[in-house]
């Protein structure tokens, strides 16, 4: 703006422009705010949760005998009995029992160390006593201690002790309830909205369904939580705590999402369209399946992903078909009970030990990398989609 | 040339809801030649272009009385399958309206779907033959993978016309097909419609005077969902009967 001619710059005009320059000024002042909470609420998460992706390993020595088969503490030496996890030794059988040529020999692993060793290396604050911290040192000093990577977080399921507590089943659990919510979800919620959009004639009744759906969209999920209770465990006797009761819960909820979104990106087609495929004697069906359908594919993809999204962190009416539970074991089929991530880091938030605490915010991250890794699909394809014609 | 009767009306009533936009119209449409409704906005010109391939079905509330018939058969009885007439009734739109997708693809589309050719080198035989009918074959036929909506706006209308040629219809529809066009595309796809004569029966729907007396042999006058007038285009143009008519051409009112 140029205002060097004009003689006398009216006052008002000047007025106008600060008003402008200050309302800019908010503008940013907001974007800034939100961002620096978004920066806070990251920086927070990946200080807490980094260092339980590393995990305290000790390399010592195995003895596999008759003793350590039935008491595995026996399987170390007693100097480092109390510092190495409990629950790794409970493995101790197993490999006896996996493979026989093992008994009555010595041999050296790198053992996943108890939760006090681990919070001591990371200088946080533990329970072990002065004499155990000086074993600790020698072992350092010998470099038979130190963090690798945690890849026991990934491979293990849940656990009451911290250091081999891992996201495993919940994120198995997670996977299977996502799958049963699309295949629910997806065919039921895209044919209703063609319906309505394409072949309802439009009355009372199909007026009073719309509003409907708009409603349950906006539901408190709880109350999702207590209809999956109603219907498909009361009624339909699905096994309580299932991925199954869960997935079809989750479906329910996100129901009303997908067919919204649907409706509006089969709405985005122009009507030119339709009459291009009727004029030349498409009949409705094939209208639909070969020009709207293809068109709004790329909406009705991102509206999808975007409802999984919703649904995987989702916690509350999982609490009410019982998915919050500790799942130690990796569900083997989908009527088997399981947990959630959102689940899990509840679990783990609620612990009283203090190890948990890393465990919960890097579960915070897996669960929030694979929401951006949903989210960038669903631009990925709708991307690839739009070009493609 | 004899004048057979390719498509006619009798006596046809048009009711949005309560509200009557055509009344009593009946004309017959001659094989082989091109008949322009021309008329004011709102007159029902091409509400009556779209009964005669029955799009007016898809708006809900509207009736349709009297007779309307292909080749002496009703388009509303058992025998005519809504589908077929639209095959056998071809339509090109006001605004060109090609399928988002390849330029192959729009022309091959309606004759897949009606089981005209075979996937193939049939198909791409048919393809080619009704790009050169509509004269455009010169412009796109290297290039037949490329999106419809990458040409102008004069091409998809030409191309809207050869995906309706496909199907070998009887008779076109043509709802202001010129009106979203300049003066160079327009005038091609007059050329055109001279050229397509021969094949079919043409109906066109124009709110261009000059370009209704340039194109056809026979114009119908519509005013207030009625048929003032029909006869020769000359004799529209030169002598009309009514004074209406008159008051029309000459831009006294409308």
């Amino acid at each position: 703006m140029n205002n060097t001619e004009a003689s006398q710059p009216s006052k008002r005009l000047q007025k106008r422009y600060k008003a402008e320059k200050r309302f800019k000024r908010y503008c940013i002042t907001a974007l800034l705010l939100a961002i620096s909470f978004l920066v806070v609420f990251f920086f927070s998460l990946i200080s807490k949760g980094a260092s339980a992706f590393r995990q305290a390993e000790i390399l010592t020595e195995i003895a596999f005998h008759e003793q350590s088969r039935q008491m595995p503490l026996a399987a170390v030496n007693e100097d480092l009995r109390h510092l190495v996890s409990r629950g790794w030794l409970r493995k101790v059988p197993m490999m006896l029992k996996e493979n026989p040529k093992l008994m009555d020999t010595v041999q050296t692993y790198w053992v996943v160390a108890d939760a006090e060793v681990d919070q001591y290396l990371k200088g946080k604050p533990n329970k072990l006593r002065p004499r155990q911290k000086k074993v600790i040192e020698r072992l350092k000093d010998e470099g038979r201690v130190k963090l690798n990577f945690n890849v026991y977080f990934f491979l293990n399921g849940d656990s009451k002790m911290p250091e081999i507590a891992g996201i495993k089943s919940a994120l198995v659990g997670t996977i299977y309830v996502l799958f049963l919510t699309l295949i629910f979800c997806f065919p039921v919620g895209v044919m209703t909205a063609v319906y309505l959009e394409e072949f309802a004639p439009d009355n009372r009744f199909t007026q009073a369904i719309e509003v409907n759906i708009n409603n349950l969209a906006a539901i408190p999920s709880i109350l999702y939580g207590l209809l999956g209770l109603a219907i498909f465990i009361n009624t339909f006797h699905v096994p309580r705590s299932s991925a199954l009761a869960g997935g079809l819960t989750l479906g329910l909820m996100t129901l009303p999402v997908i067919i919204i979104s649907t409706r509006t990106a089969i709405r985005a087609v122009p009507d030119s369209i339709r009459e291009a495929a009727l004029g030349v004697g498409a009949s409705r069906w094939q209208m639909v399946l070969h020009h709207v359908l293809p068109l709004s594919f790329p909406g009705i993809l991102t509206g999808t992903i975007i409802g999984l999204a919703q649904a995987m962190g989702e916690t509350a009416p999982l609490l009410i078909v019982g998915m919050m539970a500790f799942i130690p074991d990796v569900p083997g089929s989908l009527t088997q009970a399981a947990t959630v991530l959102p689940a899990q880091i509840y679990t783990w938030s609620s612990s009283s030990l203090r190890p948990f605490e890393a465990r919960t915010a890097a579960a915070i991250l897996v669960l929030l990398v694979v929401l951006l890794l949903m989210n960038a699909l669903a631009v990925f394809l709708r991307q690839k989609f739009q070009r493609k014609w | 040339m004899t004048a057979s009767i390719k498509m006619k009306t009798r006596d046809l009533d048009f009711y949005y809801g309560d509200f009557l936009a055509l009344k009593k119209i009946s004309i017959s449409f001659v094989a082989n030649q091109v008949t322009a409704l021309i008329g004011p906005s709102g007159c029902g010109k091409s509400t009556y272009i779209r009964c005669l391939n029955r799009m007016n079905d898809l708006i809900p509330g509207v009736k349709v009385e009297g007779e309307i018939a292909l080749d002496e058969c009703d388009i509303y009885s058992q025998e005519m399958e809504v589908i077929e007439l639209r095959r056998r009734v071809g339509m090109v739109f006001q605004k060109p309206n090609p399928f988002p997708k390849s330029i192959y693809e729009n022309v091959a589309y309606a004759p897949r779907i009606h089981g005209l050719a075979r996937k193939g080198s049939e198909m791409d035989e048919l393809v080619e033959g009704s790009l050169q009918k509509a004269g455009l074959w010169d412009e796109v036929g290297y290039r037949l993978t490329h999106p419809a909506t990458s040409l102008s706006g004069g091409q998809q209308q030409r191309l809207c016309i050869a995906r309706a040629l496909a199907m070998e219809p009887e008779v076109l529809l043509m709802d202001e097909p010129a009106s979203a066009l300049d003066p160079i595309a327009t005038q091609k796809i007059e050329e055109l419609i001279h050229e397509l004569k021969n094949r079919l029966t043409i109906i066109i729907v124009t709110h261009n005077m000059q370009q209704a007396a340039r194109v056809s042999d026979s114009t119908a006058f519509f005013y207030m969902g009625e048929l003032v007038e029909i006869d020769g285009t000359d004799k529209i143009f030169t002598r009309p009967e009514k004074k209406q008519t008159e008051e029309y051409i000459t831009g006294r009112f409308g």
